[in-house]
């Protein structure tokens, strides 16, 4: 395989603890200066995959490329990479200027220049006067900004951050986060951030990597994620709330679209090119909450009836099963008035559906010019 | 009552059983004998008042500030070397896997040990008819070395018998340190590229620093009441040459009824440790600012 000469490159990286595989034939290039997310559910590998390029966890095989080089048979401190760990691992007994130059002196990097790279740093992160404490005397958020502070001293090729908002209140997430993006401008380098709040990988990152089940799923920016997810994995794992599967046959198909019978028989006219989608196939119809709204009064609808009501201010979600017993998600604006176990009529916007076969591929709707 | 009082005296609830047991065993003798330390004493309860009598006579004793003298060289022989050889063995201990387990617990059955069996182990060792240096110096063309009975070797040979019994304790509350430090900070150390020496020294160390002291501080005021070994081994002798202050303690008062010369020195001898922990706290705290 061709690696290329810049960026990271991952080729065929595996990993297994004992007997359990953690990642199998994992291959994934990031080009210089982009920001990846790693997204999946809890125990998906994603700190695996990223101990592994920090050299802090030995692949059972495969290589990790940086910039055209070899790095997974380097120690961790010599492949050119910066961590920012969860929880933040500074050196207790050293104070916030130590723990930035720890790394820098063990590089033998001359004095003055540690000071002037502290300086520089310590002005991005506005911890100029905290440089004399040590970290037992900070809060969590100067903490974090102190861990990506001894990041950014080392100038690193490629930063990594695993979890890096996880600990922090909303506020001050919400703060941080705003922070990581305006990082990504000053640093000359690639980022990884792990995480696995999606609204995180979302608002932040250039492309999102999903793992599950030892692989990765999809590699996309967020929108493609969101709007063409590449199995029934990623469509509900992305998007809040999930997308809604309603299972269903494929009923025919009419200027080139595929018609969708679902169980309890009404039949949507999708926008899903019917090619390899043949007459009788089983299949799931992928619908999310922004697709399915309440009938207009005199409006003709599918009957549902209100399991949960989520008020969110400006939006109501409706967690509704169908009479068939399938589980579907409405969006409605504003507050709301229905109940749970109220009645209701849906429409379903058939063009946005999105079809799921059993075999786990998509195919996703592509509006007729 | 409003809620505050009604915590404090919650809180003294809770402390109070153990402020009794605590004045029962170690306030009330220690008040005891400074009382009887004031007379001349003996063990059929005879007492004299003769206020500081004791205390200056221990200053003129010549026996005690030999005794003296030999206490302060074996707790130097012995604290340094023991705390270092601790802190190598319980790095080298301080790792996954069976074998280490092992090991931790052989090093730590050596406390299990009572002094007579241990100074029994190390006379069999020491002792120049048949002992296993003498046979092997022996084996070698070399005359018997008289480890208990050369006044120069047998403050050493005191040493190491006790660094080998007391090894264990050490070694188990560093480790116990060692096993606080937080594993992350040193893959931070690996990725800000430290080297072993650098990760030692900057990382570990710092971290276990108060276990370090703790450990100091508990040998040093184990080591300056020395009494087992010494007596078993060598009785004090040659020529009180190994004789410590507990073993002259006990000489004052269960050979010579002394009992308020005896006490007097052990009043003087607590100070003497009291001054020194409250020392080597100060030492090692006060650089230190707030407690992280
Ligand atoms: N040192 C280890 N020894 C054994 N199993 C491990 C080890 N580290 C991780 N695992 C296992 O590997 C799997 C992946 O772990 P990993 O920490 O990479 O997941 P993750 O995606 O980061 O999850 P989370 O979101 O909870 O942090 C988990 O099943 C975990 O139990
Ligand atoms: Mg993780």
């Amino acid at each position: 395989m061709r690696v290329p000469l810049s960026g990271l490159a991952l080729i065929d990286v595996s990993k297994s603890f004992g007997d359990v595989p953690v990642l199998e034939r994992v291959s994934l290039r990031i080009a210089p200066r982009e920001f990846i997310a790693f997204l999946g559910p809890s125990g998906s590998g994603k700190s695996t995959l990223l101990r592994i390029i920090a050299g802090l966890e030995t692949a059972d095989s495969g290589e990790v490329w940086l910039d055209g080089e070899r790095i997974d048979t380097r120690p961790p401190g010599a492949r050119g990479i910066a961590m920012v760990f969860q929880h933040y691992a500074l050196y207790p007994h050293m104070t916030v200027r130590e723990n930035m130059a720890f790394g820098l002196r063990n590089a033998g990097v001359a004095k003055d220049e540690i000071a002037r790279r502290i300086a520089q740093a310590a002005d991005i992160l506005e911890i100029g006067a905290q440089l004399d404490k040590k970290p037992g005397q900070m809060s969590g958020g100067q903490r974090q900004r102190v861990a990506i502070g001894r990041a950014i001293v080392k100038q690193p090729r490629l930063f990594l951050l695993d979890e890096p908002l996880s600990n922090l209140d909303a506020a001050l997430r919400g703060r941080t986060r705003v922070e990581l993006a305006q990082l990504r401008t000053r640093v000359d380098a690639a980022l990884i951030m792990v995480t696995h709040d999606q609204a995180e990988a979302m608002t932040l990152a250039d492309r999102i990597v999903i793992l599950d089940d030892c692989c990765i799923q999809q590699v996309g920016t967020p929108a493609e994620v969101y709007t063409r997810p590449a199995n029934a994995f990623v469509a509900r794992f992305v998007g809040s709330p999930p997308m809604a599967m309603l299972p269903g046959v494929v009923a025919g198909e009419e200027a080139g679209r595929v018609r969708v019978r679902l169980a309890g028989g009404a039949v949507l006219a999708t926008d899903v090119p019917a090619g390899g989608l043949v007459a009788g196939t089983e299949v799931d119809v992928g619908l999310r909450p922004e697709h399915v709204r309440l009938a207009a009064p005199g409006e003709e609808g599918l009957a549902a009836e209100v399991e949960l009501v989520e008020r969110l201010g400006d939006r109501t979600f409706l967690y509704a099963r169908l009479a068939d017993g399938a589980e579907i998600v409405a969006l409605e604006p504003g507050f709301g008035t229905l109940r749970p176990g109220e009645a209701a009529a849906l429409v379903i916007d058939a063009a946005a559906a999105h079809i799921f076969t059993a075999g786990g591929a998509a195919h996703h709707p592509e509006p007729s010019a | 009552m409003n809620a505050a009082a009604r915590d404090r005296w919650a809180g003294y609830a809770f402390v109070g059983p153990f402020l009794l047991v605590y004045a029962a065993v170690l306030v009330v003798p220690l008040a005891m004998g400074l009382v009887i330390s004031l007379h001349r004493a003996d063990l059929f309860g005879r007492r004299a008042w003769i206020g500081l009598g004791n205390y200056t006579q221990a200053l003129g004793d010549p026996v005690l500030h030999q005794a003296l003298g030999n206490t302060i060289l074996l707790a130097l022989l012995i604290v340094p070397p023991l705390t270092v050889i601790a802190l190598l063995l319980a790095l080298a201990l301080n790792r996954p896997g069976r074998f280490a387990a092992i090991l931790r617990g052989v090093f730590f059955s050596s406390l299990v040990l009572s002094v007579t069996i241990v100074t029994l182990i190390w006379r069999f060792i020491l002792t120049p008819d048949a002992g296993l240096i003498a046979e092997g110096l022996e084996a070698a063309g070399h005359a018997p070395i008289p480890f208990l009975s050369d006044p120069d070797l047998v403050i050493p040979a005191i040493a190491v018998t006790t660094l080998w019994w007391s090894l264990g304790f050490p070694v188990m509350l560093i480790l116990a340190g060692l096993q606080q430090v937080p594993g992350d900070i040193y893959e931070a150390a690996a990725l800000d590229g430290a080297s072993r020496w650098t990760v030692l020294r900057r990382i570990t160390l710092p971290a276990i620093r108060r276990t370090l002291l703790l450990v100091v501080m508990l040998q040093t005021a184990a080591q300056l009441q020395l009494f087992g070994q010494a007596q078993l081994l060598t009785g004090g002798g040659p020529g009180g040459a190994s004789r410590t202050i507990v073993l002259y303690i006990f000489e004052v008062s269960f050979g010579r009824w002394e009992l308020g010369y005896a006490t007097a020195i052990a009043e003087l001898l607590f100070g003497m440790i009291i001054a020194l922990t409250l020392l080597q706290y100060w030492l090692v705290t006060r650089h230190e600012g707030q407690r992280t």
